[in-house]
């Protein structure tokens, strides 16, 4: 069923990272971020995995769901390990037939590549969408973006519609969910057939689908308008986001490993 | 003529995640085509998750489902022909329409079904006719109809499929008191002529006390309690644990109880208790007269 996805969901709880500032985990995501993509040697990748599986501990997730989640992205692993494994070029080379070249750097390369891509996704969901809840996000990015309102650009609607967004992708699961059942109780069937069968089964879904989101919309557009709503101008916060020490020592600890990444970037073997 | 009965069904959405919900309990109960089955039950009780059990829509994670005493599971490949066999109208069925025309939004069941031709229309005119579609309605487009008749086409593409066993989940919610009996009178007709197994999923009191001979009345996935309306609504502590009311017309009786002026309070339906008051009215006012 689709209600099983949990790709970028977020799941309520009341750990360190679930209490961090959300402005300051956008910026601890992004310095970690910088330090997984800089990583070249292999003590500097020794610390980001350890830092990934630190931070996945201090989630206080189970790593079953944390690894679960991980399950959509086998694909795009095992295409980049493959693509790794026959393109790079190095000196020591295992296998030689015909136009197939695999070499001894190839196979390192490969496996580093795909534990980068994990630790890059498992970090921004462990650090952002699973403990943050998808209105905290927008908020702090609201926040965080604030500067670029010098310069005219609509940073509150932006936000705004991302809030929408957000809020409506579960509503429309579920409601997709509910159109696919009543079709399917109508004997639709979306799991047989050539390409050309099956993009036709999608039209009883996508149909009173598209009806329900302009009505939806409608209706969430004339309830706003009911409330007042005019836009960022002046507007106030219920909930004001407040920094603590924590959050900026969290910060400070995230940004001294991404400077070391690049330190010891210079020892070791580099990959 | 079709029966259909859960053994021992649990069903556990979102297994071993942080909203693992167990949405029916080892729920045991029999449909049979003897009568009309009212399903009863506050807001998450299960009786939505219940209703899509009965055509293989969800699969219960223990116990089984038996239509004709066979489990419908037993060939998972060949489910969709037990969902042409158990017919399922959603809540708010409207939603689900979208062919161009009323009549091509029917046919699509019965099309699935690999009907075609004669048979074909035959199924979609009968079904568009018991529920009071009529000529010019099937050649409109569904999205030109009035709140009452989309419903009503809604239904009537599951109708027109001829289930042995149909489950019907909220059909006159969210419908003035017109749209409600044009429905409920369709339907009641279409039980009456096809003598088929029916199931009807609501959360009014009213409407279950007018339509069902039997009534089951679900509670955090368990049944709460089955049995006749009589049996059902004598019950009203009961029933009030499960955040449930009697129908208003029964309340009524109640309350006339208390004061004396009547004896039984086994009146369900607003026909019946419009009967009894005004055979007591002209009792009264014989006696007053003698």
């Amino acid at each position: 069923m689709l209600k099983d996805i949990t790709l970028g969901q977020f799941f309520p709880g009341n750990s360190l990272l679930h209490r961090t500032d959300p402005r300051f985990k956008i910026l601890i995501l992004l310095a970690f971020l910088v330090g997984v993509i800089a990583a070249k040697s292999v003590y500097s990748f020794a610390l980001i995995l350890t830092v990934t599986v630190l931070l996945t501990a201090l989630s206080r997730l189970s790593p079953k769901t944390v690894l679960k989640n991980l399950k959509p992205l086998i694909f795009i692993l095992i295409f980049t390990g493959i693509l790794n494994v026959f393109l790079y070029k190095g000196d020591n080379i295992l296998v030689d037939w015909h136009f197939i070249h695999i070499y001894r750097e190839g196979l390192i390369y490969a496996a580093f590549m795909m534990l980068r891509l994990a630790c890059l996704v498992t970090g921004s969901f462990v650090v952002l969408t699973y403990t943050t809840s998808p209105l905290d996000i927008s908020d702090a990015l609201e926040s965080l973006l604030k500067p670029l309102k010098l310069i005219r650009l609509p940073v509150h609607e932006f936000a705004m519609m991302m809030t929408i967004a957000l809020r409506f992708i579960p509503t429309l699961v579920e409601e997709t969910d509910k159109i696919m059942s009543a079709q399917k109780a109508r004997g639709a069937d979306m799991e047989s057939g050539g390409l050309r069968k099956r993009i036709a089964a999608l039209v009883p879904i996508l149909v009173p689908l598209f009806v329900s989101s302009f009505r939806r919309a409608d209706e969430l557009a004339e309830a706003m308008e009911c409330r007042c709503y005019h836009g960022g101008e002046g507007r106030t916060k219920m909930k004001q986001m407040k920094s603590r020490f924590a959050d900026w020592a969290f910060f400070a600890v995230m940004l001294i490993i991404c400077v070391s990444v690049f330190f010891i970037n210079r020892f070791g073997v580099r990959i | 003529m079709s029966c259909i009965e859960l053994k021992n069904v649990t069903v556990v959405y979102g297994a071993g995640t942080p909203f693992e919900k167990r949405a029916l309990d080892g729920v045991s109960i029999s449909f049979g085509e003897d009568r009309v089955v009212g399903l009863i039950g506050h807001t998450g009780s299960g009786k939505s998750t219940l209703a899509m059990l009965l055509n293989g829509l969800n699969k219960p994670t223990e116990g089984t489902v038996l239509l004709d005493g066979e489990d419908i599971w037993a060939r998972p490949k060949e489910i969709s022909k037990i969902r042409f066999r158990v017919g399922l109208a959603f809540q708010y069925p409207e939603y689900q329409l979208f062919e161009d025309s009323v009549y091509k939004d029917i046919a699509f069941g019965p099309k699935n079904m690999g009907l075609s031709g004669a048979a074909l229309d035959e199924a979609v005119i009968a079904a568009a006719d018991f529920c009071g579609l009529s000529g010019d309605i099937l050649s409109k487009s569904p999205f030109e109809l009035s709140g009452g008749q989309k419903r009503r086409a809604a239904i009537a593409g599951v109708i027109a499929m001829n289930p042995d066993v149909l489950v019907l989940d909220e059909p006159a919610a969210g419908l003035d008191p017109a749209g409600r009996e044009e429905i409920i009178g369709g339907l009641l007709q279409y039980r009456k002529e096809r003598r088929n197994t029916m199931i009807i999923i609501s959360h009014s009191m009213e409407d279950i006390a007018r339509y069902s001979d039997y009534i089951a009345v679900l509670d955090h996935g368990k049944i709460h309690m089955q049995g006749t309306p009589a049996e059902i609504f004598a019950d009203a502590e009961k029933l009030f644990t499960a955040s449930l009311d009697l129908p208003q017309v029964t309340k009524l009786f109640v309350e006339l109880k208390k004061r004396a002026l009547v004896e039984g309070t086994d009146v369900y339906t607003v026909k019946e208790g419009v009967r009894r008051i005004s055979s007591l009215i002209k009792q009264k006012t014989g006696e007053a007269d003698a």
